[in-house]
Protein backbone atom coordinates (compact mmCIF):
# COMPACT_ATOMS: atom_id res chain seq x y z
CA UNK A 1 0.00 0.00 0.00
CA UNK A 2 1.87 2.96 -1.11
CA UNK A 3 2.57 5.74 1.59
CA UNK A 4 2.43 9.37 2.33
CA UNK A 5 5.19 11.32 4.18
CA UNK A 6 3.23 13.32 6.28
CA UNK A 7 3.58 13.88 10.08
CA UNK A 8 5.69 11.62 11.92
CA UNK A 9 3.68 8.51 14.29
CA UNK A 10 5.18 8.91 17.40
CA UNK A 11 7.16 5.79 19.22
CA UNK A 12 10.69 5.78 18.22
CA UNK A 13 13.76 7.34 18.91
CA UNK A 14 12.53 9.31 22.42
CA UNK A 15 15.26 9.20 24.36
CA UNK A 16 13.97 6.36 26.60
CA UNK A 17 15.68 3.18 27.43
CA UNK A 18 13.54 1.66 24.75
CA UNK A 19 13.73 4.72 21.94
CA UNK A 20 9.74 4.21 22.47
CA UNK A 21 7.33 7.14 23.84
CA UNK A 22 6.68 5.45 27.10
CA UNK A 23 3.22 7.43 27.30
CA UNK A 24 2.31 5.26 23.99
CA UNK A 25 4.13 1.85 25.20
CA UNK A 26 1.76 2.62 28.47
CA UNK A 27 -1.35 2.87 26.29
CA UNK A 28 -0.60 -0.43 24.21
CA UNK A 29 0.18 -2.09 27.39
CA UNK A 30 -3.20 -0.61 28.91
CA UNK A 31 -5.14 -1.56 25.70
CA UNK A 32 -3.77 -5.13 26.24
CA UNK A 33 -4.81 -5.19 29.70
CA UNK A 34 -7.97 -4.45 28.71
CA UNK A 35 -8.36 -7.13 26.20
CA UNK A 36 -7.90 -9.40 28.95
CA UNK A 37 -10.64 -7.63 30.69
CA UNK A 38 -12.92 -7.75 27.66
CA UNK A 39 -11.71 -11.40 27.41
CA UNK A 40 -12.72 -12.47 30.79
CA UNK A 41 -16.52 -10.48 30.40
CA UNK A 42 -17.09 -12.74 26.86
CA UNK A 43 -15.44 -15.72 28.38
CA UNK A 44 -18.02 -15.27 31.39
CA UNK A 45 -21.10 -14.48 28.56
CA UNK A 46 -20.13 -17.55 26.48
CA UNK A 47 -20.08 -19.90 29.97
CA UNK A 48 -23.71 -19.02 30.97
CA UNK A 49 -24.69 -19.17 27.49
CA UNK A 50 -27.82 -20.98 27.25
CA UNK A 51 -27.90 -21.96 30.77
CA UNK A 52 -30.35 -19.38 31.80
CA UNK A 53 -33.43 -20.89 33.21
CA UNK A 54 -36.38 -18.44 32.20
CA UNK A 55 -36.42 -16.36 29.34
CA UNK A 56 -36.35 -13.78 27.35
CA UNK A 57 -33.61 -15.67 25.31
CA UNK A 58 -31.37 -13.66 22.96
CA UNK A 59 -33.47 -15.14 19.80
CA UNK A 60 -36.60 -13.58 21.85
CA UNK A 61 -35.00 -9.82 22.22
CA UNK A 62 -32.06 -9.25 19.45
CA UNK A 63 -32.60 -7.32 16.64
CA UNK A 64 -29.68 -8.21 14.11
CA UNK A 65 -30.48 -4.87 11.62
CA UNK A 66 -30.59 -2.76 14.25
CA UNK A 67 -27.62 -3.83 15.84
CA UNK A 68 -25.93 -3.57 12.03
CA UNK A 69 -26.54 -0.21 11.76
CA UNK A 70 -24.93 0.98 15.25
CA UNK A 71 -22.31 -1.49 14.26
CA UNK A 72 -21.53 0.33 11.26
CA UNK A 73 -21.64 3.83 12.80
CA UNK A 74 -18.93 2.82 15.04
CA UNK A 75 -16.96 1.75 12.36
CA UNK A 76 -17.35 5.06 10.46
CA UNK A 77 -16.37 6.68 13.56
CA UNK A 78 -13.02 5.04 13.46
CA UNK A 79 -12.47 5.74 9.91
CA UNK A 80 -13.62 9.55 10.72
CA UNK A 81 -10.91 9.21 14.24
CA UNK A 82 -8.48 8.20 11.69
CA UNK A 83 -9.40 11.22 9.57
CA UNK A 84 -8.93 13.72 12.15
CA UNK A 85 -5.79 12.54 13.12
CA UNK A 86 -4.42 12.58 9.56
CA UNK A 87 -5.60 16.17 9.19
CA UNK A 88 -3.79 17.02 12.63
CA UNK A 89 -0.43 15.46 10.87
CA UNK A 90 -1.13 17.84 7.55
CA UNK A 91 -1.93 20.96 9.99
CA UNK A 92 -5.57 21.09 8.56
CA UNK A 93 -6.54 22.14 12.19
CA UNK A 94 -10.18 22.68 10.28
CA UNK A 95 -10.22 19.67 9.20
CA UNK A 96 -8.99 17.90 12.54
CA UNK A 97 -11.84 19.59 14.55
CA UNK A 98 -14.40 18.43 11.83
CA UNK A 99 -13.41 14.98 12.24
CA UNK A 100 -13.06 15.12 15.97
CA UNK A 101 -16.65 16.47 16.25
CA UNK A 102 -18.12 13.57 13.49
CA UNK A 103 -16.13 11.23 15.51
CA UNK A 104 -17.88 12.35 18.87
CA UNK A 105 -21.19 12.36 17.14
CA UNK A 106 -21.10 9.05 15.68
CA UNK A 107 -19.69 7.52 19.51
CA UNK A 108 -22.67 9.15 21.13
CA UNK A 109 -24.95 7.79 18.21
CA UNK A 110 -23.97 4.46 18.77
CA UNK A 111 -24.22 5.04 22.63
CA UNK A 112 -28.19 6.33 21.74
CA UNK A 113 -28.53 2.80 19.99
CA UNK A 114 -27.61 1.13 23.02
CA UNK A 115 -29.49 3.08 24.91
CA UNK A 116 -32.54 2.41 22.61
CA UNK A 117 -31.74 -1.66 22.71
CA UNK A 118 -31.17 -1.75 26.59
CA UNK A 119 -34.96 0.21 26.85
CA UNK A 120 -36.21 -2.03 24.29
CA UNK A 121 -35.19 -5.07 25.76
CA UNK A 122 -35.94 -4.17 29.33
CA UNK A 123 -39.55 -3.60 27.95
CA UNK A 124 -39.77 -6.65 25.62
CA UNK A 125 -43.19 -7.27 25.15
CA UNK A 126 -44.72 -10.57 24.02
CA UNK A 127 -48.45 -11.35 22.69
CA UNK A 128 -49.52 -14.58 21.43
CA UNK A 129 -52.58 -15.38 19.56
CA UNK A 130 -53.80 -18.64 20.87
CA UNK A 131 -55.62 -19.55 18.41
CA UNK A 132 -52.83 -19.63 15.83
CA UNK A 133 -49.94 -19.35 17.45
CA UNK A 134 -46.98 -19.78 14.81
CA UNK A 135 -43.47 -20.66 15.11
CA UNK A 136 -42.69 -20.05 18.39
CA UNK A 137 -39.60 -19.40 20.22
CA UNK A 138 -38.75 -21.35 23.28
CA UNK A 139 -39.63 -18.41 25.67
CA UNK A 140 -42.80 -17.84 24.04
CA UNK A 141 -43.97 -21.34 24.19
CA UNK A 142 -43.66 -21.03 27.89
CA UNK A 143 -45.54 -18.34 27.51
CA UNK A 144 -47.78 -19.56 25.62
CA UNK A 145 -48.54 -22.70 27.65
CA UNK A 146 -49.50 -20.70 30.72
CA UNK A 147 -51.77 -18.34 29.23
CA UNK A 148 -53.67 -19.96 26.71
CA UNK A 149 -54.53 -23.12 29.13
CA UNK A 150 -57.77 -21.64 30.54
CA UNK A 151 -58.99 -20.57 26.73
CA UNK A 152 -57.99 -17.50 26.87
CA UNK A 153 -57.79 -15.65 23.27
CA UNK A 154 -54.25 -14.30 24.07
CA UNK A 155 -51.19 -14.94 25.84
CA UNK A 156 -49.41 -12.20 26.71
CA UNK A 157 -45.90 -11.25 29.10
CA UNK A 158 -43.99 -7.63 30.00
CA UNK A 159 -41.49 -9.41 31.77
CA UNK A 160 -38.71 -7.75 29.61
CA UNK A 161 -34.55 -8.84 29.92
CA UNK A 162 -33.29 -6.92 32.48
CA UNK A 163 -29.73 -7.22 34.14
CA UNK A 164 -31.89 -9.71 37.32
CA UNK A 165 -34.00 -11.74 34.45
CA UNK A 166 -31.86 -14.51 33.93
CA UNK A 167 -28.11 -15.27 33.35
CA UNK A 168 -28.34 -14.13 30.08
CA UNK A 169 -29.36 -10.61 30.92
CA UNK A 170 -26.94 -10.26 34.01
CA UNK A 171 -23.67 -11.29 31.38
CA UNK A 172 -25.07 -9.59 28.65
CA UNK A 173 -25.61 -6.00 30.43
CA UNK A 174 -22.16 -6.35 31.71
CA UNK A 175 -20.39 -7.12 28.72
CA UNK A 176 -21.93 -4.50 26.58
CA UNK A 177 -22.57 -1.97 29.86
CA UNK A 178 -18.59 -2.23 29.84
CA UNK A 179 -18.06 -1.23 26.46
CA UNK A 180 -20.66 1.39 26.18
CA UNK A 181 -18.85 3.01 29.44
CA UNK A 182 -15.89 2.55 27.56
CA UNK A 183 -17.52 4.26 24.21
CA UNK A 184 -18.59 7.29 26.88
CA UNK A 185 -15.33 7.73 28.28
CA UNK A 186 -14.09 8.16 24.68
CA UNK A 187 -16.75 10.73 23.43
CA UNK A 188 -15.48 12.85 26.79
CA UNK A 189 -11.84 12.71 25.97
CA UNK A 190 -12.29 13.44 22.06
CA UNK A 191 -14.49 16.36 23.30
CA UNK A 192 -12.29 17.31 25.19
CA UNK A 193 -9.36 17.64 23.01
CA UNK A 194 -11.76 19.46 20.30
CA UNK A 195 -11.57 21.92 23.29
CA UNK A 196 -7.81 21.81 23.95
CA UNK A 197 -7.78 22.01 19.93
CA UNK A 198 -8.66 26.07 19.98
CA UNK A 199 -6.57 26.75 23.01
CA UNK A 200 -2.64 28.07 21.05
CA UNK A 201 -0.19 25.88 20.79
CA UNK A 202 -2.09 22.62 22.98
CA UNK A 203 -2.47 20.19 20.35
CA UNK A 204 -0.48 21.23 17.25
CA UNK A 205 1.07 18.96 14.34
CA UNK A 206 3.88 18.73 15.91
CA UNK A 207 2.10 17.98 19.31
CA UNK A 208 -0.27 15.18 18.00
CA UNK A 209 0.92 12.41 20.69
CA UNK A 210 -2.36 13.48 23.16
CA UNK A 211 -4.47 12.91 19.49
CA UNK A 212 -2.86 9.94 18.62
CA UNK A 213 -2.96 8.13 21.92
CA UNK A 214 -6.99 8.65 22.02
CA UNK A 215 -7.33 7.49 18.40
CA UNK A 216 -5.95 4.29 19.80
CA UNK A 217 -8.19 4.11 22.31
CA UNK A 218 -11.13 4.79 20.03
CA UNK A 219 -10.05 1.97 17.90
CA UNK A 220 -9.36 -0.13 20.42
CA UNK A 221 -13.59 0.27 21.69
CA UNK A 222 -14.31 -0.37 18.03
CA UNK A 223 -11.97 -3.64 17.49
CA UNK A 224 -13.82 -4.68 20.93
CA UNK A 225 -16.86 -4.19 19.14
CA UNK A 226 -16.25 -6.30 16.38
CA UNK A 227 -15.41 -9.05 18.61
CA UNK A 228 -18.91 -8.40 20.45
CA UNK A 229 -21.47 -8.01 17.42
CA UNK A 230 -19.78 -11.34 16.21
CA UNK A 231 -19.88 -13.36 19.38
CA UNK A 232 -22.89 -12.17 21.55
CA UNK A 233 -25.39 -11.12 18.56
CA UNK A 234 -24.57 -13.09 15.68
CA UNK A 235 -23.77 -16.24 17.74
CA UNK A 236 -26.31 -15.55 20.25
CA UNK A 237 -28.96 -16.30 17.60
CA UNK A 238 -27.71 -18.77 15.98
CA UNK A 239 -29.55 -22.16 17.35
CA UNK A 240 -26.73 -24.42 16.51
CA UNK A 241 -24.58 -22.13 19.07
CA UNK B 1 8.36 13.55 28.00
CA UNK B 2 8.48 16.34 25.14
CA UNK B 3 5.82 15.54 22.50
CA UNK B 4 7.94 17.07 19.85
CA UNK B 5 9.21 15.09 16.82
CA UNK B 6 12.45 13.38 16.51
CA UNK B 7 14.23 13.26 12.83
CA UNK B 8 13.93 9.32 12.80
CA UNK B 9 10.50 8.62 13.68
CA UNK B 10 8.63 6.60 11.66
CA UNK B 11 6.99 8.72 9.16
CA UNK B 12 4.55 5.89 6.84
CA UNK B 13 0.75 7.06 7.07
CA UNK B 14 -1.74 5.23 4.41
CA UNK B 15 -3.50 8.36 2.65
CA UNK B 16 -7.21 9.47 3.91
CA UNK B 17 -8.59 7.55 0.43
CA UNK B 18 -6.50 4.67 1.72
CA UNK B 19 -8.17 4.65 5.12
CA UNK B 20 -11.62 5.40 3.23
CA UNK B 21 -11.12 2.19 1.70
CA UNK B 22 -10.29 0.26 4.34
CA UNK B 23 -13.78 1.39 5.81
CA UNK B 24 -15.46 0.52 2.84
CA UNK B 25 -13.72 -3.32 3.00
CA UNK B 26 -15.00 -3.21 7.15
CA UNK B 27 -18.55 -2.20 5.97
CA UNK B 28 -18.68 -4.99 3.21
CA UNK B 29 -17.45 -7.28 5.81
CA UNK B 30 -20.02 -6.33 8.16
CA UNK B 31 -22.38 -6.45 5.35
CA UNK B 32 -21.20 -10.15 4.32
CA UNK B 33 -21.63 -10.97 7.94
CA UNK B 34 -25.59 -10.24 8.72
CA UNK B 35 -26.05 -11.77 5.00
CA UNK B 36 -24.36 -14.75 5.61
CA UNK B 37 -26.63 -15.42 9.35
CA UNK B 38 -29.44 -15.14 6.64
CA UNK B 39 -28.09 -18.41 4.35
CA UNK B 40 -29.88 -21.57 6.68
CA UNK B 41 -27.92 -23.87 4.57
CA UNK B 42 -24.61 -22.57 5.67
CA UNK B 43 -25.77 -23.94 8.79
CA UNK B 44 -22.71 -25.26 11.21
CA UNK B 45 -20.01 -23.53 8.82
CA UNK B 46 -21.42 -20.01 9.49
CA UNK B 47 -19.69 -20.17 13.06
CA UNK B 48 -15.97 -20.60 11.65
CA UNK B 49 -17.16 -18.42 8.56
CA UNK B 50 -17.97 -15.40 10.84
CA UNK B 51 -15.05 -16.13 13.21
CA UNK B 52 -12.71 -15.65 9.77
CA UNK B 53 -14.86 -12.43 9.00
CA UNK B 54 -14.56 -10.69 12.32
CA UNK B 55 -10.97 -11.70 12.58
CA UNK B 56 -10.03 -10.05 9.31
CA UNK B 57 -11.73 -7.02 10.52
CA UNK B 58 -10.02 -7.28 13.70
CA UNK B 59 -6.98 -7.02 11.64
CA UNK B 60 -7.61 -4.67 9.42
CA UNK B 61 -8.49 -2.28 12.27
CA UNK B 62 -5.16 -2.94 14.60
CA UNK B 63 -3.09 -2.67 11.23
CA UNK B 64 -4.11 0.01 9.81
CA UNK B 65 -6.29 2.35 12.17
CA UNK B 66 -3.95 1.24 14.44
CA UNK B 67 -1.01 1.84 12.96
CA UNK B 68 0.46 -1.50 13.82
CA UNK B 69 1.86 -2.27 10.41
CA UNK B 70 4.06 0.99 10.68
CA UNK B 71 4.65 1.46 13.99
CA UNK B 72 7.58 -0.37 16.17
CA UNK B 73 6.86 -4.02 16.43
CA UNK B 74 7.19 -4.34 20.41
CA UNK B 75 3.58 -2.30 20.85
CA UNK B 76 1.88 -4.93 18.63
CA UNK B 77 4.01 -7.60 20.95
CA UNK B 78 2.41 -5.74 23.90
CA UNK B 79 -0.99 -5.67 22.16
CA UNK B 80 -0.68 -9.51 20.98
CA UNK B 81 0.38 -10.71 24.24
CA UNK B 82 -2.54 -9.39 25.73
CA UNK B 83 -4.80 -10.73 22.84
CA UNK B 84 -3.30 -14.26 22.72
CA UNK B 85 -3.54 -14.24 26.98
CA UNK B 86 -7.79 -13.09 26.69
CA UNK B 87 -8.29 -15.75 24.20
CA UNK B 88 -6.47 -18.43 26.64
CA UNK B 89 -8.33 -16.89 29.08
CA UNK B 90 -11.52 -17.63 27.29
CA UNK B 91 -10.96 -20.87 26.04
CA UNK B 92 -9.64 -22.33 29.71
CA UNK B 93 -13.25 -20.73 31.06
CA UNK B 94 -15.28 -23.07 28.40
CA UNK B 95 -12.95 -25.86 29.01
CA UNK B 96 -13.12 -25.83 32.75
CA UNK B 97 -17.13 -24.95 32.74
CA UNK B 98 -17.25 -28.03 30.40
CA UNK B 99 -18.91 -25.89 27.03
CA UNK B 100 -16.87 -28.02 24.99
CA UNK B 101 -18.98 -31.08 26.11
Amino acid sequence: MAQEHAAPIHGEDEGTTTGLNHRKMLMWAFLGSDCMFFGSLIATYLVYQGKSLEGPLPIDVFDIPVTSISTFVLLMSSMSMVLAYSALTKNNMKGFRIWMISTAIMGATFIGFQVYEFSSFANHHVEIDCVSPGELTKYEQHIFDDGCSSGEAHAESHEGLKPQTNLFGTTFYTLTGFHGAHVTLGIVWLLSLLLLSFKKGVITPEKNLDVDLAALYWHFVDVVWIVIFTVVYLFGVFPGF
Amino acid sequence: MSQELSAKEHTGHPTAGQYFRIAVILCAITAVEVGIFYLEFIGHWMIPILFTLSACKFALVAMYYMHLKFDHKLFTYMFVAGFILAAFVISLLLLLFGVYS
